[in-house]
């Protein structure tokens, strides 16, 4: 085959996927993104984990190793169909919290760290940067293929002009496409059709492959099992710590690459894809290592001794004559190797831009953050930075020259990326795990990668010299770089992945478990942990009380979101709030808000570092979270103190309402009083007016004058009862009344009070049961009150019982410390209406000049009992009226 | 947590069938790591020699069970939700 038609096919395809790229872009402009983000091309471009090395190696490796190199697809498929353990909660974390990179997720999750992130960037590219050269050699070394195999005078061509061309190539396609948008979150639409267009090719070649090796140059599987077992391929070695460990390596290298985790994590466009990918990726990876054995056994049987196996997919199908298929085969390669450095290079620039060389020019430039254009700075940062990867990939390659060299060093890149393993997982399910601890985990690991595997890889005398490899540093044999602390039977690779891995992670939770770690690492750390939780995102780390201007926000977001979007979005902020124009308040959510925004183009730290810069706290301390803390416990405490004062108003409302009530009643009492008494007043001041102008006018007889004069001198001292009464009642109202403490006998008592109650209408005749012994107590009370009391009662009595034979009975019980007397009569008794009056002043149930009296007996009783310590109260069901009084048997002065 | 306390000790039979689900997703790869680490435990004692097509037809099928069972969880796991209290039965 000409080798210019190979350029130009190789340039063809390149044009084809610029033209797949520009449209997918110009489609996603116009909001038509719906199938270029589907499940499908979710999936097709996660096969940036197939690279060059995978796609020619494997049957490389397949035709040294056997079944080995199966390790390399069953590590993802475990991953992928375990996804509901890990995967799920990366691409959550990843799509809430914007994160751009592999190091912007260690360094956010680690109290937004920027020296973290440098720590991961750095190892990432060193770990990147000779796989990079790897592919590469892949693409030159396939070149080399062809032109090697014509016959047409076309020298085999320089691989290092080959490679510099591709490597511009790569460069100016991912720069284009790359860094179009500085959103990471905007996410590369072009790239991805791009790279799943190139996953489809591979898949195809490398089936396409397969299927002329099996039904082509062989008759179907079962000739293909036949050949397997005649061929030297027909038993392999399993080695079981190469099978595990290559097995979980691979399975590390698929979340840690930092090229998987941007298509992974950065550019998933719904987390609905990820189900999908869940089983078609593993469907992808078996389909890719389907015919790899087939391929490899009938190229170790038809090509000749001491072929290189790594090309035989390019190099059986042309030594059957089959051009075009070996074309297809060549693409599919080519698909491998550039897929694989666009998507490396834009993770590695985002990260190199992100946390090198941004926080570099901040703080060269801190009195500045809001001044220079940074969105342009940006873009062209990580221009440079691609250029920057690319060169160190290409420089790599150059320096290395040997293809043996580059063999190996894939699996030494995954050892190196799988670092980053243990502060990954234990960041986003350890809530303890700590910025300490992750940083000596990650360091120790990376030095132990480079000591025992990376640097070794150069060969002897490359880096380290032989007599280090062989007695170790100093001769300390227990050194050794491939036999550390003594275990020399591990295979190299195992070897390194075992202390590397064990020692990263052991130190990695010692640092944890030994460190205290900042406010803002324990707010991501729950965030992280937590991210499944509704409302997790409360975990923001400024202050309520910072002193951001919105107008300097508006002016920064504007330099990195540009101006249009950074109106936009504060315009729309400010509508949240309720605000007109375009400046919101700069809340804390709010700040939170833009921060996160910002961290979707220039990563955590930088947006953390930027905004502090104008908030005017670059951290928020410990102190600084007391006093919110405290703030708000203040503020709780004075919310229930008002909730507090607030019942007690209530309360005072109700007491101020009962009095007024109370007062209004008395009002009125008061009102039906004097009108009482002047009625009460007026009717014997009527008459003795009357009498007294009658006999005044002279003339009168003797009889009539006397008559008259009796009748003035009985008004008169019924007035002066009646204010007596008064006088009497107003004294016991006010509880001024003076007592006469004495011990005195009750039956004494009634007995003076019977005497002097039968002046009250003499001339009825009544029954006294009276019940002497019990009447035997001795009290220690006012005697007179009482007695008054008594002869009220047994006035009453006589005055109003009804019956024709009138009863009464007088019943004295002594319980407890009081002794209650009861005065029965057999009359008709109080109607239960009228119950509740009779001790009301003036209240008189029947006429009232049959009962002679002003209507206050009973009150003055009810007062002069509650004087005495005791009460008096109508007795119902009785079948007569009854009236009990108790009084105490001593009464006690304070008692009063 | 104290908010667990307070939700229901039993969910309804959809919620219950869907719980089971996500403990298939997470026991499958265990099961998968298993079935693919089985064949270091074939063969005679004493010799890592293993017979490539045997080997080759096991893992093979071993991957396709694995993609299939993936692949009928996955269409009948909702990943959207936010399972606050999965390890209640």
């Amino acid at each position: 085959m000409p080798f210019n038609l190979l350029v130009f096919a190789s340039v063809a395809y390149v044009v084809m996927l610029f033209c797949v790229a520009f449209l997918a872009e110009r489609r996603a402009a116009r909001g038509a993104v719906k199938w270029l983000r589907s499940p499908l091309v979710y999936t097709l471009s996660l096969s940036v984990y197939c690279t060059a090395w995978t796609f020619y190696g494997a049957v490389g490796y397949a035709a040294r190793s056997g079944l080995e190199y199966m390790t390399i697809y069953l590590g993802p498929t475990v991953v992928f169909v375990g996804w509901w353990w890990v995967l799920r909660k990366l691409v959550r974390i990843g799509r809430q919290y914007r994160v751009t990179s592999i190091a912007d997720l260690i360094s956010s999750r680690f109290g937004k760290s920027n020296l973290l992130g440098v720590i991961v960037t750095l190892m990432c590219v060193t770990a990147s940067t000779p796989y990079i050269a790897l592919q590469l050699q892949s693409v030159t070394l396939s070149f080399g293929v062809f032109a090697s195999a014509t016959a047409d005078g076309w020298a085999k061509p320089d691989g290092n002009v080959t490679s510099l061309w591709v490597t511009i190539g790569l460069a100016i396609f991912t720069i284009l496409f790359g860094t179009r948008n500085l959103d990471a979150n905007e996410q590369h639409t072009g790239i991805v059709t791009a790279i799943a267009v190139e996953a489809v090719v591979k898949l195809v070649a490398l089936i396409a492959v397969g299927i002329f090796v099996i039904w082509g140059l062989a008759s179907g599987p079962a000739d293909i099992l036949a050949r397997i077992d005649a061929s030297p391929m027909a038993e392999w070695h399993m080695k079981p710590s190469r099978w595990t460990g290559l097995i979980f390596l691979s399975a590390a290298a698929v979340i840690c690459l930092p090229r998987m985790f941007q298509v992974l994590v950065v550019e998933n466009s719904d987390e609905r894809h990820l189900a999908t990918a869940s089983w078609a990726f593993p469907l992808y990876v078996m389909l890719m290592s389907l015919f790899v054995i087939p391929i490899a056994v009938v190229g170790l049987e038809l090509m000749p001794e001491g072929s290189n196996p790594d090309l035989f997919v390019l190099t059986l199908p042309l030594s059957q004559g089959q051009g075009g298929l070996a074309m297809l085969a060549f693409l599919g390669g080519f698909s491998s190797a550039t897929s694989m450095v666009i998507v490396a290079s834009i993770a590695l620039a985002t990260m190199v831009s992100n946390h090198i060389a941004m926080p570099l020019w901040l703080s060269l430039r801190p009195a500045k953050p809001v001044a220079g254009d940074v969105r342009r700075l940006m873009l062209l940062s990580r221009r440079l930075s691609i250029l920057a990867i690319l060169g160190l990939g290409f420089a790599y390659y150059q320096s290395s020259g040997g293809a043996e060299a580059l063999a190996s060093i894939g699996l030494i890149s995954f050892v190196g990326v799988a670092q980053i393993l243990p502060a990954m997982l234990g960041g986003v399910f350890w809530r303890g795990a700590t910025r300490t601890g992750a940083i000596w985990g990650l360091c120790l690991g990376f030095a132990i990668w480079a000591y025992t595997l990376f640097l070794p890889s150069f060969g002897a005398d490359g880096v380290l010299s032989e007599q280090i490899l062989a007695q170790g540093p100093l001769g300390l044999g227990w050194l050794r770089p491939q036999a550390l602390f003594g275990v020399a039977g591990m295979d190299p690779l195992i070897h390194a992945l075992f202390w590397s891995i064990a020692l990263n992670a052991f130190t990695f939770c010692v640092g944890s478990l030994l460190t205290f770690p900042g406010p803002v690492e324990r707010f991501q750390g729950a965030a992280f942990v937590n991210v499944f939780e509704v409302d997790s995102g409360n975990a923001h780390g400024w202050a309520s009380h910072g002193r951001a201007e919105a107008e300097d926000l508006l002016v920064m977001a504007q330099r990195i979101l540009g101006d249009e979007e950074a109106l936009a979005f504060f315009e729309a902020e400010a509508r949240a709030q309720g605000r007109a124009g375009y400046l919101p308040d700069p809340t804390s959510g709010f700040i939170d808000l833009l921060e996160r925004r910002l961290a979707g183009s220039v990563g955590a730290a930088t947006a953390h570092a930027m905004i502090s810069q104008i908030a005017g706290r670059a951290i928020v301390s410990v102190e600084d979270l007391m006093a919110v803390a405290n703030e708000a416990a203040q503020i709780k405490e004075y919310s229930s103190k008002l909730e507090e004062q607030r019942e007690e108003m209530t309360r005072t409302a109700r007491q101020l309402r009962d009095a007024n009530d109370k007062l209004t009643t008395l009002s009125v009492q008061k009102d039906a009083f004097l009108s009482q008494i002047s009625h009460e007043l007026r009717t014997p001041m009527t008459s003795i007016r009357a009498f007294s102008e009658i006999l005044t006018e002279g003339d009168l007889p003797g009889e009539l004058v006397t008559k008259y004069g009796h009748v003035i001198h009985d008004e008169t001292k019924r007035l002066t009862r009646l204010l007596d009464d008064l006088l009497d009642l107003s004294v016991l109202e006010s509880g001024t009344v003076q007592l006469n403490l004495d011990l005195s006998n009750l039956r004494g008592m009634i007995d003076r009070a019977m005497a002097a109650a039968c002046h009250t209408r003499p001339e009825r005749e009544f029954i006294i049961h009276r019940d002497l012994p019990t009447e035997e107590i001795f009290l220690r009370t006012d005697s007179d009150r009482l007695t008054q009391v008594f002869i009220n009662l047994i006035s009453n009595a006589r005055k109003y019982c009804d019956a024709t034979n009138p009863e009464l009975r007088i019943a004295v019980r002594q319980k407890g410390g009081r002794v209650t007397v009861d005065f029965i009569d057999n009359g008709s008794g109080i109607p239960k209406d009228k119950q509740a009056l009779i001790f009301e002043k003036f209240a008189r149930l029947t006429d009232q000049t049959k009962a002679g009296g002003a209507g206050l007996g009973l009150a003055i009783c009810r007062e002069v009992m509650a004087n005495l310590g005791g009460t008096i109260s109508y007795l119902p069901g009785q079948w007569g009226g009854a009236f009990r009084v108790t009084v105490p048997l001593r009464l006690e002065v304070a008692q009063k | 947590m104290g908010e667990v306390m307070n939700k229901p000790l039993y969910v309804a039979p959809q919620s219950y069938r869907q719980r089971r689900l996500r403990d298939a997703a997470r026991l499958l790869p265990i099961l998968a790591v298993f079935l693919i680490i089985l064949p270091m435990l074939w063969g005679e004692a004493g010799s890592d020699l293993r017979s490539s097509g045997q080997d080759a037809i096991y893992l093979f099928v071993v991957w396709l069970c694995v993609i299939i069972a993936a692949a009928v969880l996955a269409r009948r796991l909702t990943p959207g939700d936010t399972p606050a209290d999965e390890d209640k039965g």
